[in-house]
């Protein structure tokens, strides 16, 4: 039987949304208050959601302690509290939470194997949420 | 095609233990969750149907019926219990969240016949659950 488990993780982090292809009036017409050139903080909110056989011997899609160790070590410590904008992965990328859902998303597949990743969500706040499952949507 | 959500709240305690290991694997794969005497959740129940919306009543599904049958195929049998040891169904098997969203769905499917069964998903906490689609 497949069966998708998802687990929440929290990390705090500032950005600002600028981007050096725009005039300045081009990123405040776009961006609004993030564009503010000091940045701002957020509370996020991450949702992973792993899919796979449940596993007869064990009961479990994959065992947490893995998914959790990975994504502590390669996500919650590389963005929790920090710059997002000082990053490498948004040298070239605005960090908007789209963009940041696509960036975690790449880290995830490319290193965590035990089970198949289905979907990132992020919360950015209460009333804003974000999704990237993948290639196939981009 | 409408999909309607039901929620529920049922609290039991369990542990996670396969006889087939030693005790050292056990506590290993399973860490405190491997711990004898057990420990307990309150789970968050969604059931999740689908169906087409009936042009008289405006329903997918008579909400009543779908409660009723909430209630007597699951949480009568899981509300305050130790799932190990007093539901059927984990006498044999371990009570991750991963088999209880099976065995709901499992519960549940041949018990609903006004409106198609779509997800089961249950919360073990706010920050993990699990969905079931009926996938084999």
């Amino acid at each position: 039987m497949k069966a998708h488990l998802t687990r929440r993780y929290m990390f705090s982090a500032s950005h600002r949304l600028h981007s050096d292809e725009m005039s300045e009036e081009e990123n405040r017409v776009t961006y609004g208050k993030c564009s503010n050139p000091y940045g701002h903080g957020h509370n996020y909110m991450l949702e992973v959601t792993v899919s796979g056989r449940v596993d007869h011997a064990t009961g479990m899609v994959c065992n947490l302690v893995d998914l959790d160790g990975f994504v502590h070590q390669q996500i919650v410590e590389r963005y929790d509290h920090q710059n997002l904008n000082l990053l490498a992965e948004f040298a070239d990328d605005v960090p908007t939470t789209e963009n940041l859902c696509i960036a975690i998303y790449d880290i995830v597949k490319r290193g965590f194997h035990t089970a198949h990743l289905e979907k990132v969500r992020i919360e950015e706040t209460m009333l804003n949420s974000f999704e990237y499952c993948g290639e196939d949507s981009r | 095609m409408v999909y309607l959500t039901r929620k529920a709240e049922f609290s039991a305690s369990h542990y996670y233990h396969n006889p087939d290991f030693t005790s050292e694997e056990n506590q290993r794969i399973f860490g405190k969750c491997n711990n004898p005497n057990g420990h307990g959740h309150n789970y968050t129940l969604e059931v999740t149907v689908k169906g087409v919306v009936d042009p008289k009543s405006g329903f997918v599904v008579d909400l009543k019926q779908l409660k009723d049958v909430m209630s007597r195929e699951v949480l009568d049998a899981l509300d305050h219990r130790f799932l190990n040891k007093e539901v059927p169904e984990f006498l044999t098997m371990i009570p991750t969240t991963e088999n209880l969203a099976i065995t709901i769905w499992q519960r549940l499917a041949p018990k609903l016949n006004a409106a198609q069964l779509h997800r089961v998903r249950v919360y073990e906490t706010p920050d993990l659950f699990v969905d079931f689609y009926g996938e084999g």
